[in-house]
């Protein structure tokens, strides 16, 4: 059999290592292996290295100060520290608002932290997933301590209005967090500008490796460790630092940075050009998210009659790989929270696609998806009972 | 996460269609679940004069778990006595399929449903005994349809809007 087209639709679920960014990373697994809290010479090696990869950072988001960066091992574990850090800083039965759209990380620390008697609203978006600041506004209470929005949704995409609840947050003196996994490296994200006092990052999301995250914490604002040790990170985070992984953090952040304005272009074209060609292409398809206000990468969809995984694993038998909200795709047999808080109905929301493009997606990758995805559709629904 | 055998009825699937006017169907699952299966039933007669089903067709809205599923509950029943038909369970399936993922086994349990209300119906419509066990999984299928339809209730009243 002749061997099938490979076209990688998933970049918002994890990235390949750019190669540039691996060769970084190379010495500081092999010769350069030191423990970046030793003193001797292999140690101060790796720790230079480290405060490299903060700097590049802290410019990054345009932080202030190098020392409010913290490293983690992912954006789960910065999610975490941020919200439970803050909340077990703060008073019991204190308050936090969350959007209803967040990831599954803020979603189950935040339930975690109300069985431990801490108060939280979800605020529900629009059809299209976007938050509005004035409900946001309108949920403050008295003992509100966070507030925690994801700034692009990682299902569909929709990007929030940040700056406008971080002005919310400066002026009411409530902390801000956002969950940047989906946009840091591919939006620019200014930390003062946009009053944001705490933001998550990840690594494997932007061409670096696995097993690094990041949490930018406003100087000043303090949090509760969830890991207790050693003092690293400024006694955050204590554990030994995942030297090579960081540093091709800060590398991969580099590359993104230097590449955004292009990208981001080239990528919302090609997006667009899917948008376009599948709405065009099958009937009975929708668009997820907002149609404007949206990650450059990101379309996602719902077709009629069928299902989600049904049509992931028929992308599959194409070398295409994709993913989808639907119930069947997931443990818990629910279909994805986002779509359901944007209004979408079960059955809609099961029928959900998810493509997310990245660095290496081709006008050739597009046109291959738009000349088998109605195809795959059509039988789909030759079987399904509904039409 | 699914075999080759899973793969290969998922992607060419047997039996699929309706059955016009046909003798006995039966639909299970909910849509707000993610799947549905209608199974349609035309019943013949061997040499012995025992009724078989002749042919048997499915449609199927659900993943790739229920589909393949119903594609090999078809191939099963397809000739086999009424009573045959009857002492199919979710291990045949399985055990045709050699594998399914633990969190798929429910497919399997809605496509030996599926076959089972679709007897039910052509036995009832007839007005022919029905026997017991087949009485009593009815009556299970019933159960479970409303306990899906309460918990779900708002779901399904805002999709009749």
């Amino acid at each position: 059999m002749a061997k099938t087209k490979q076209v990688y639709l998933d970049y918002a679920a994890t990235t390949p290592v750019d190669p540039q960014v691996l060769k970084t990373m190379m010495p500081y697994l092999k010769e350069k292996f030191g423990n970046s809290v030793s003193l001797y010479k292999l140690g101060q090696e790796s720790k230079k290295a480290l405060e490299k990869a903060r700097l590049i950072i802290t410019q990054a988001i345009n932080a202030k100060n190098k020392e409010e960066i913290i490293f983690t091992s992912s954006a789960t574990e910065s999610n975490n520290l941020a919200l439970k850090g803050i909340a077990f800083a703060n008073q019991k039965k204190s308050h936090i608002i969350i959007s209803a759209i967040e990831h599954d990380c803020v979603l189950n620390s935040t339930s975690w932290l109300q069985k431990q008697g801490f108060q939280i609203t979800q605020i529900k978006p629009d059809k299209y997933g976007l938050i509005n600041p004035k409900d946001i506004e309108k949920a403050i209470k008295k003992n509100t301590i966070l507030i925690s929005i994801i700034h692009g949704n990682n299902e569909i995409g929709t990007i929030q209005p940040i700056e406008q609840i971080g002005n919310i947050c400066e002026k009411k003196k409530i902390y801000f967090h956002t969950d940047a996994v989906q946009t840091f490296g591919k939006i620019p994200i200014d930390v003062q500008k946009m009053k944001i006092d705490l933001l998550t990052a990840s690594s494997h999301k932007i061409y670096g490796p696995k097993g690094a995250g990041l949490l930018y914490i406003k100087k000043d604002i303090r949090i509760d460790p969830l890991l207790h040790g050693g003092n690293q990170e400024f006694g955050l985070r204590s554990s030994t630092v995942n030297v090579p992984a960081i540093i091709g953090f800060g590398k991969a952040t580099e590359i993104c940075l230097k590449k955004m304005k292009s990208e981001s272009k080239r990528l919302t074209q090609l997006r667009d050009y899917l948008i376009q060609g599948i709405l065009k292409k099958i009937p009975q398809a929708h668009l997820n998210g907002h149609p404007i206000k949206r990650l450059p990468n990101n379309a996602n969809f719902w077709f009629a009659f069928i299902e989600g995984e049904s049509i992931v694993t028929s992308l599959d038998q194409y070398g295409i790989a994709a993913s989808t909200g639907s119930a069947c795709s997931s443990e818990k047999l629910e279909p994805s929270h986002t779509l359901l808080a944007c209004g979408l109905l079960p059955e809609c929301a099961h029928g959900s696609l998810r493509l997310t493009l990245g660095r290496w997606t081709t006008k050739k990758d597009i046109d291959y998806v738009l000349n088998t995805l109605p195809k795959i559709i059509k039988n789909l629904r030759k079987i399904s009972p509904f039409k | 996460m699914y075999n080759k055998k899973v793969l290969q009825h998922f992607k060419s699937p047997h039996n699929f269609g309706k059955i016009q006017n046909a003798d006995g169907q039966g639909q299970v699952g909910n849509v707000v679940c993610g799947d549905v299966m209608n199974l349609y039933l035309k019943i013949g007669k061997n040499k012995k004069g025992e009724e078989i089903i002749e042919d048997v067709k499915f449609e199927t809205y659900g993943c790739v778990a229920a589909i393949a599923t119903s594609s090999i509950i078809t191939d099963l029943a397809k000739g086999k006595t009424i009573k045959q038909a009857i002492g199919l369970n979710k291990d045949s399936i399985i055990d045709t399929l050699e594998e399914l993922p633990a969190i798929k086994i429910h497919c399997s349990v809605l496509a030996i449903d599926a076959l089972n209300e679709a007897i039910y119906n052509y036995l009832h419509k007839n007005k022919r005994d029905i026997p017991k066990e087949l009485q009593k999984r009815h009556q299970r299928i019933e159960k479970e349809k409303q306990i899906i339809e309460k918990k779900y209730a708002d779901w399904i009243n805002s999709s009749k809007d």
